[in-house]
């Protein structure tokens, strides 16, 4: 098991007030977020948890274009990985940041 | 004297030769094998019926068990090389050359007899481009072909899957070849006549119904969300700003999950009547519910689909049906139709290079294309206008005068920027170039020319390449949807940009699409079973496609 972090400064709080939300699945090419507000509004945090080794830099790469194109400031969202291609993830990340502004799945 | 006649005299001496193992017209299915050797000759182009779904599978083996002393350099030339048999006949040199265009379940194997040299590629076709040549320099002097039943008169019934046979029938038997049909049955009188018996010279009796693979099923519960979403990105990002009412669809999850998308998604959008209402389509059952909930107004099909015949038989509005109440399709009418009278063609590949070509074809698997290459081109005979057409054409030449100006027919290549395997739909280029360095072949097999697609829609948004106006900006229109491929790292931030602010990329959040829409919730059905509910009991799919 890979255990990898990314903190970003962002440039806006993510909207809404809800606390926290949960989407996805742990399943094979799935992967389950929980996103919470608990950091400072200009921080954001991503935790990983994966089986599958060795794809540091996509996922630096999936998170920065994340953190840039959503503005997810005061979240932390931790990752349970079911070994997803990046197209799912980055789709788990947007839902997670939607959910929390109130959105519904 | 100059003999005007001699193919006819020659047809006239194989039906001879062959006449000594039938009964009139009727032939036992285990003397299948000495009528082939009796009628065939060395050298002989055969058609061996098979496309991507019935197969003239007897007769197949009957060929393939032929003595190769007597019978061989046959040039094959045939919709698809689906069966083992296919290829038995060239391993066994029965047959030298091969002119086909479908391949995909034999793809590895033909790249391995290219390889020892046991087949000489003519090329691959698309199927109108193969059914043309037959009437030109491709004309069968023998064709085996599939049908349902027969009478004692050699009239066929060949059903809702009819496909390629009128056009195989046709080349052969008005140009002095021999028809030789394998039936499952032999009837006093056939439900309704396909093919005449005068043009049929032979019917093997095979007791049993021929092959039929069941391409064009795709379990809903398979979709995967990031098909949703390019499903959803291709409904709101090209169909309705278009305005795409005739259209086709190429087999795949994608546009699977834009015909379950249809009745709900589709809906919510106010689409209904504005897209999505004329088809060249093979039947598919995802279709269903947008049938039901009266989006489509008519269906063409090329072919039909196991499981679905009651459907459509109760459904005779929507599409073609002969005497009998059943499904007539028409392979070679259906791709003629998907050219000139669709607006828009979308479908999946495998690998998309910078220049937007497109091919299936990878690394050791030469799989043909079967209708993609001409349903997936833009039909520069066309002179009819229509909204989307012309709306195409005026964003490639802004500048052209109107009433001069060619419209363009949409040609959508959709997919997710990962596929199988974490293979990479992206390429710098394609494996069909190495393939044809390796064959030397004049021509690499692409299945779609980059100067035809219109459109790339990945889960990334949507890429149109009406817009681009430099080789640059096509190669970043493309990248930028390219996802974390090799080739979408290699983008130029500030370039992607531009093209986003230009529309020639367009995001989910360009479109309007919440993303928590994309769940499997937005499906019409979620399952086969949902699917059998939705056509009140008429679809029965086959049991590999059953799990209750």
């Amino acid at each position: 098991m890979e255990h990898l972090s990314y903190r970003h400064a962002v440039r806006r709080r993510a909207t809404g007030s809800k606390r926290k939300a949960l989407v996805g699945v742990v399943a094979s090419g799935n992967l389950e977020v929980l996103v919470e507000r608990v950091l400072p509004d200009y921080m954001c945090e991503v935790d990983i948890r994966t089986a599958a080794a060795g794809f540091g830099e996509i996922w630096r790469l999936v998170v920065a274009d994340f953190v840039e194109r959503r503005s997810p400031g005061g979240l932390k969202l931790s990752i349970n990985d079911g070994g997803a291609r990046p197209d799912m993830v980055s789709l788990r990340l947007a839902q997670a940041v939607r959910a929390v502004e109130g959105g519904h799945l | 004297m100059r003999n005007w006649n001699s193919a006819r005299t020659a047809r006239d001496s194989r039906l001879q030769a062959g006449a000594r193992y039938a009964r009139g017209k009727l032939v036992a299915a285990h003397d299948a094998t000495a009528l082939l050797e009796a009628v065939l000759r060395p050298g002989d182009r055969v058609c061996l019926e098979g496309d991507n779904q019935k197969q003239a599978d007897l007769l197949a083996a009957a060929l393939a068990a032929v003595d190769n002393r007597k019978i061989h350099n046959l040039h094959m030339v045939q919709s698809g090389v689906v069966l083992p048999e296919h290829l038995d006949v060239f391993e066994r040199g029965i047959a030298k050359r091969l002119d086909y265009a479908y391949s995909a379940p034999q793809a590895q194997r033909i790249a391995e007899l290219l390889f020892g040299g046991k087949i000489e590629l003519g090329a691959v076709h698309t199927y109108l481009e193969l059914f043309a040549r037959y009437f030109i320099d491709l004309t069968p002097q023998v064709a085996l072909i599939v049908g349902v039943s027969a009478d004692r008169d050699g009239n066929l019934y060949t059903g809702p899957n009819t496909e390629d046979t009128p056009t195989v029938v046709e080349a052969t038997a008005f140009k002095d070849g021999v028809v030789i049909a394998q039936v499952a049955e032999i009837v006093d009188a056939v439900p309704r006549v396909d093919i005449p018996g005068d043009r049929v010279h032979f019917v093997v009796v095979a007791g049993k119904p021929s092959y039929v693979e069941p391409l064009f099923t795709r379990d809903p519960a398979a979709v995967t969300e990031t098909q949703i979403l390019t499903a959803m990105l291709a409904i709101k990002g090209v169909y309705a700003p278009y305005c795409v009412r005739r259209l086709n669809h190429g087999i795949g999850f994608n546009t699977a999950a834009i015909e379950l998308l249809l009745p709900t998604y589709g809906e919510r959008l106010g689409l209904k009547g504005k897209i999505a209402s004329h088809w060249a389509l093979n039947p598919h059952p995802t279709l269903i519910p947008a049938i039901e909930s009266g989006w489509v107004q008519q269906i063409h099909s090329f072919g039909s689909e196991v499981g679905m015949d009651d459907y459509m038989r109760a459904r005779s509005d929507i599409f073609f049906t002969g005497s009998d109440g059943s499904l007539r399709s028409n392979r070679a009418i259906c791709q003629t139709a998907g050219l000139y009278a669709c607006d828009l063609f979308i479908g999946s590949t495998l690998q998309i290079d910078l220049q937007g070509n497109s091919s299936t074809v990878t690394t050791g698997r030469v799989a043909g294309f079967g209708g993609a290459p001409n349903m997936g081109s833009d039909a520069r005979g066309r002179r009819h206008p229509s909204e989307p057409w012309l709306r195409a054409g005026q964003e490639a030449d802004p500048e052209a005068t109107a009433p001069l100006r060619r419209g363009r027919k949409l040609v959508v290549q959709i997919g997710e920027t990962f596929g199988d395997k974490n293979a990479p739909l992206f390429v710098e280029r394609l494996d069909a170039l190495e393939l044809a360095e390796k064959f030397a072949l004049d021509l690499a097999p692409v299945m779609i020319y980059g100067d035809d697609v219109t459109h790339i829609v990945t889960e990334e948004g949507v890429a149109n390449l009406l817009l681009c106006r430099t080789k640059d900006e096509r190669e970043h229109a493309i990248r930028g949807v390219a996802g974390y491929t090799e080739v979408g790292r290699g983008r130029n931030a500030g370039m992607v940009q531009r093209l986003r602010e230009r529309g020639v990329i367009r995001r989910p959040e360009d479109l309007g699409i919440d993303l928590l829409d994309v769940d499997q919730r937005l499906l019409a059905a979620r399952s086969v079973k949902d699917l059998v509910r939705w056509s009140d009991g008429l679809y029965a799919p086959p049991s590999k496609f059953r799990n209750w």
